[in-house]
């Protein structure tokens, strides 16, 4: 091989920078967290029941949040009517945080672990109104 | 047939892993088993191209030269584009790496008038530069799902792309870009008739296929949702060696991930590999140090030196009768 060393080295340092994730890994991966549900307001209710089901607030909860936000701020609109005809407040502090009074295990845990950083907080603080 | 094969090519697998996934249930298949294979492939692959390009011979140092070579002390020579040393050639490289410099140089001819002009054609040169670099930061920014806890760096670098805070989620610049030069790169083939007649269907593959997986990607971040700790929980389960079947994400995923399976799977065996070629590339890789320094040709027969002077010897006679000096005397 001419000059073998170096496209040998090159190979090595190909293959260390694509493995990288294994490697990291090796030494500290935190599990997945687990959302708790575990808040007063939550555990009091008879039916447990979100203003959308779990599957569609798992994948879409930031489309809701942003849809309400448009409504209220630009028209006004502030009643959100469920599936199961029951009538929301399209709040995020009156409404969400009502019940998942725990910010730091209900949207934090998820959040940090898949590296979403919304800007919700930058004006909400996080405490039920 | 060269576009449309290709094409369908690409929407037959993603087809592929839709229905393989939605109606077939075969999670572990798309998840786990064909990422891993796909992995396999694609650094050995690329470790197998290396050592084979780099076991061929070097006959010539052939360095392309574009500046001023270096002469007399007086003479100012160009470090960069005509290298003689080792600092220079890397200069070279990086430049060619990094900003793509010979596709700068890129020229177009034309008939102007009567007569035939020459002049600067940098399309090209910016909608490569505009793809690879959206490339790299996207190829970045997904280490996210693949580390935990995930570097500020790369939490960094996407708050930088989603920089505008458009939508939610946030829209990233990089996918935008992406598309617009991959389109780009695509229509150049389809629309120029010079590049539309070399072009064959392992070049309109990567691009259709590259266009595949940011188009599913796209559209799991903006349109069809997935649940994305459970993407998450996939990922780590195949980078820390336990991979897990997560119930209730989407197909989009599938079809996304076994896309970019087939890509990086695929990547060793196409033309994507002038990724590792470009740093072996003779013409780009060596110094122009041929007056200085001897380029040892490898074909090069073993043949025992045979000096003047033996040769003097031998035919010392003939050249004496000829009335030839002869140096040892």
């Amino acid at each position: 091989m001419y000059k073998g060393g170096r496209i040998i080295a090159f190979a090595a340092l190909f293959c260390l920078a694509v493995l990288s994730p294994f490697i990291v890994n090796l030494a500290n991966a935190a599990p997945a967290p687990e959302t708790s549900l575990d808040t007063p307001a939550i555990n009091a209710q008879q039916t447990k029941e979100c203003v959308a089901s779990t599957e569609y607030m798992k994948d879409n909860h930031m489309q809701l949040l942003d849809e309400w936000r448009n409504d209220v701020v630009r028209d006004g609109s502030r009643e959100y009517e469920s599936a199961s005809g029951q009538v929301y407040e399209k709040s995020l502090d009156g409404t969400c945080l009502e019940c998942h009074s725990n910010r730091e295990e209900f949207c934090d845990s998820c959040h940090d672990y898949a590296s979403v950083d919304p800007y919700c907080w930058d004006c909400h603080d996080g405490e039920a109104s | 047939m060269r576009i449309v094969g290709p094409l369908i090519l690409t929407l037959a697998l993603a087809a592929v892993a839709w229905v393989g996934t939605q109606y077939a249930g075969l999670y572990a298949v798309f998840g786990i088993v064909i990422p891993y294979l796909a992995l396999a492939s694609f650094v050995g692959g690329f470790v197998f191209r290396l050592v084979k390009w780099g076991k061929s011979a070097v006959p010539f140092r052939i360095p392309t030269t574009c500046g001023q070579q270096k002469s007399l002390p007086w003479v100012k020579q160009n470090k960069i584009e005509n290298p003689s040393s080792f600092a220079g050639v890397v200069g070279r490289m990086l430049l060619e790496v990094l900003v793509f410099r010979s596709l700068f140089r890129n020229t177009k001819t034309e008939k102007q008038g009567e007569a035939l002009g020459v002049g600067s054609a940098k399309w090209l040169w910016l909608g490569a530069l505009v793809f690879h670099w959206s490339m790299l930061i996207i190829v970045l920014r997904h280490l996210r799902f693949f580390l935990e806890p995930v570097p500020g760096a790369i939490m960094a670098l996407e708050g930088a792309d989603a920089f505008f805070q458009i939508g939610l989620p946030a829209l990233y610049l990089t996918d935008l870009l992406i598309v617009s030069a991959l389109t780009f790169l695509f229509v150049r083939r389809v629309v120029i008739p010079r590049v539309r007649y070399l072009s064959l269907p392992n070049d309109f593959f990567p691009l259709f296929l590259l266009l595949g997986v940011v188009i599913a990607g796209i559209a799991m971040r903006y349109f069809f949702r997935v649940d994305i700790e459970g993407v998450k929980e996939v990922a780590m389960g195949l980078v820390t060696l336990h991979p897990v079947v997560v119930a209730g994400i989407g197909p989009i995923f599938y079809v996304h991930l076994f896309l970019a399976s087939v890509l990086i799977g695929y990547f060793p065996w196409s033309k994507l590999m002038h990724a590792g070629g470009i740093v072996l590339s003779p013409t780009r890789n060596q110094a122009n140090d041929s007056r200085a320094v001897r380029h040892v040709n490898p074909w090069n027969p073993d043949l025992p030196v045979h000096t003047y002077a033996e040769y003097e010897d031998e035919f010392k006679d003939k050249l004496v009768k000829a009335g030839l000096p002869l140096d040892a005397e």
